[in-house]
């Protein structure tokens, strides 16, 4: 990847292929990969530096990468970022399903359907409005307080709804974007030919609209995998929840850098993933222009 | 216009009136067209040639004046304009095939979601049209891949394939490089050959000339003049039906 690929993030694609930022100079640049190479080791030398030369870091380091803590709490951990890992995929799959939904009902046209636009805008405000952690706690907490019974009272269900509702409303956003973007001619050509507005929807809009914003919704559901550690607050034992108590019992910080680092393995790979979609749509679009 | 088929014409447009905003783009167009007739629309760019075909398949809603097609008026309130359109196929100047779709799959969207005809119906029929206009290798590539005068050809089949009454065809030839045009003008002769009741908007004065059964010179949104062919370009008799295909000529484009 370093050197060929898209450098940083995905989220604004470069104008044309030429302009693409790169990483680091072009291999062929001798001259500039030397500059990178010294300049490189003359940054992370002070750093480096000026960190281990200051007067704490001996304690800092035992406290924060202690090899002994991490072995010991890593599988711990580890098995309860699972947890982590069911809610998430439940939430992504269950968001795609409902901010399409929410995104198509914004897209109706026609003074009838008013309400349905104004209830589902009204959504969208809302849960974008809202702090997670506070759906989170108020759902979490507050539902089952209200004891109805046929309700469940299962922190991880309560949780899994709270991210749902919330990344529905962001991601129904990204769909509506993706949609505004398909030429009014195309729907024209299948009305044309007698496809009612949903069927238009169906075969021609969503699955050229869709195609568009795969990059945006991964980078949604990045912040969405991240924002499972807030469901912590329900007492879930999640990763974030098995750090603190390791934490607790170790007087020790180096398991919070072991959740760092599950994150970090975790989104690094996406993040490139992204970078690598957006390059290949470029690639494809330019193709396409001749 | 007075044999038996021409007791309910295939279209019928009388007082139409269509603006968009202040600008009064139609200010009534009356037109009847009989089955199996051709007529072509000229008029400079901005007289209402494309707005009247996009009303006729009731893309544009209409503001005054009705449009009946074989009888049946389709500006009337609360008509299923879905069954309407069914019956009325467009092509348009920027041909608007769906590009994440098959050269087939965009011939046979219509056929099989609106027809609710059988797959393997919709793909035989789309490979026989496919292969009676020269397409035929063409059937499994996408838009992207095709010349612009391979992707109106499509663009026309999928009308086709709907089995319309009346075909418009909007200024289809206009977005293509000359060397392209004469490859879809020749589709567009042999339906008029099969008897294809055919509404064109054209700036193909020469083509006009030879495939209209009536040609109507349109100019601020009315029908000033028409007749057959002969008598429009050969002696039109209102001055600005002369003014423009003066121009016609002096750009050496008839």
């Amino acid at each position: 990847m370093i050197g060929s690929g898209p450098a940083e993030s995905g989220s604004i694609p470069p104008l044309g292929g030429s302009r693409r930022s790169r990483l680091l100079p072009a291999p062929q640049d001798r001259r500039g990969l030397l500059i990178a190479v010294v300049s490189s080791v003359v940054v992370f030398g002070v750093i480096g530096y000026v960190i281990a030369t200051s007067p704490g870091w001996p304690r800092f380091r035992d406290s924060f990468f202690s090899a002994e803590v991490f072995a010991e709490s890593w599988p711990r951990i580890a098995r309860a970022f699972w947890v982590n890992v069911r809610l998430f995929l439940s939430a992504e799959v269950l968001v795609l399903i409902l901010a399409l939904v929410l995104a198509v009902l914004r897209s109706l046209p026609g003074a009838v359907m008013f309400p349905v636009r104004l209830l589902a805008t009204a959504y969208v405000d809302l849960f974008r409005a809202l702090p997670g952690i506070l759906v989170i706690s108020v759902l979490g907490f507050g539902i089952p307080a209200l004891r109805i019974e046929w309700l469940p009272t299962d922190e991880f269900f309560w949780a899994l709804v709270a991210l749902t509702l919330l990344y529905s409303a962001y991601v129904s956003e990204v769909y509506r974007a993706g949609i505004n973007s398909i030429h009014p001619s195309q729907v024209a050509a299948a009305r044309s030919l007698g496809l009612s507005q949903l069927q238009a929807m169906r075969f021609v809009v969503i699955p050229q609209a869709v195609r568009r914003v795969i990059p945006p919704l991964l980078n949604d559901f990045i912040g969405l995998q991240k924002d499972t550690a807030l469901v912590s607050i329900l007492g879930v034992v999640e990763i974030f929840r098995a750090a603190q108590i390791r934490q607790a019992a170790t007087f020790n910080s180096t398991p919070y850098v072991i959740t760092a680092v599950i994150f970090v393995l975790l989104t690094v790979p996406m993040a490139r993933f992204v970078d690598w979609l957006v390059a290949r749509d470029q690639r494809r679009a330019s193709a396409a222009a001749r | 216009m007075t044999g038996p088929t021409s007791v309910v014409p295939a279209l019928r447009i009388e007082g139409l009136h269509k603006a968009f905003g202040n600008l009064q783009v139609l200010r009534g167009i009356d037109l009847a067209v009989a089955e199996h007739e051709v007529v072509c629309l000229i008029g400079a760019s901005g007289s209402g040639k494309s707005t009247l075909l996009r009303c006729v398949n009731l893309i544009e809603p209409v503001e005054a004046g009705r449009i009946v097609v074989e009888g049946e008026e389709i500006t009337a309130r609360g008509v299923d304009v879905d069954r309407i359109r069914r019956r009325i196929g467009i092509v348009f100047q920027a041909f608007n095939l769906f590009p994440h779709m098959s050269v087939l799959g965009n011939i046979t969207l219509g056929p099989i979601h609106v027809l609710r005809r059988p797959r393997a119906e919709a793909d035989a029929q789309a490979t026989a049209l496919l292969a009676r206009f020269g397409l035929a290798d063409k059937r499994d590539d996408y838009p992207d891949r095709l010349s612009g005068g391979q992707q109106q050809r499509v663009a026309i089949i999928r009308a086709l394939a709907m089995e319309p009454d009346l075909l418009l065809l909007d200024e289809v030839t206009s977005a293509l490089d000359p060397e392209l045009i004469a490859e879809v003008l020749e589709i567009i002769r042999e339906l008029a050959g099969q008897g294809m009741t055919m509404v064109i908007a054209t700036h193909e004065m020469g083509f006009a000339r030879d495939i209209a059964d009536r040609v109507c010179f349109l100019d601020g949104g009315v029908i000033l003049e028409q007749g057959p062919p002969e008598r429009i370009f050969g002696a039109p008799e209102q001055p600005r039906t002369r003014q423009f295909l003066a121009r016609i000529v002096a750009a050496g484009r008839l």
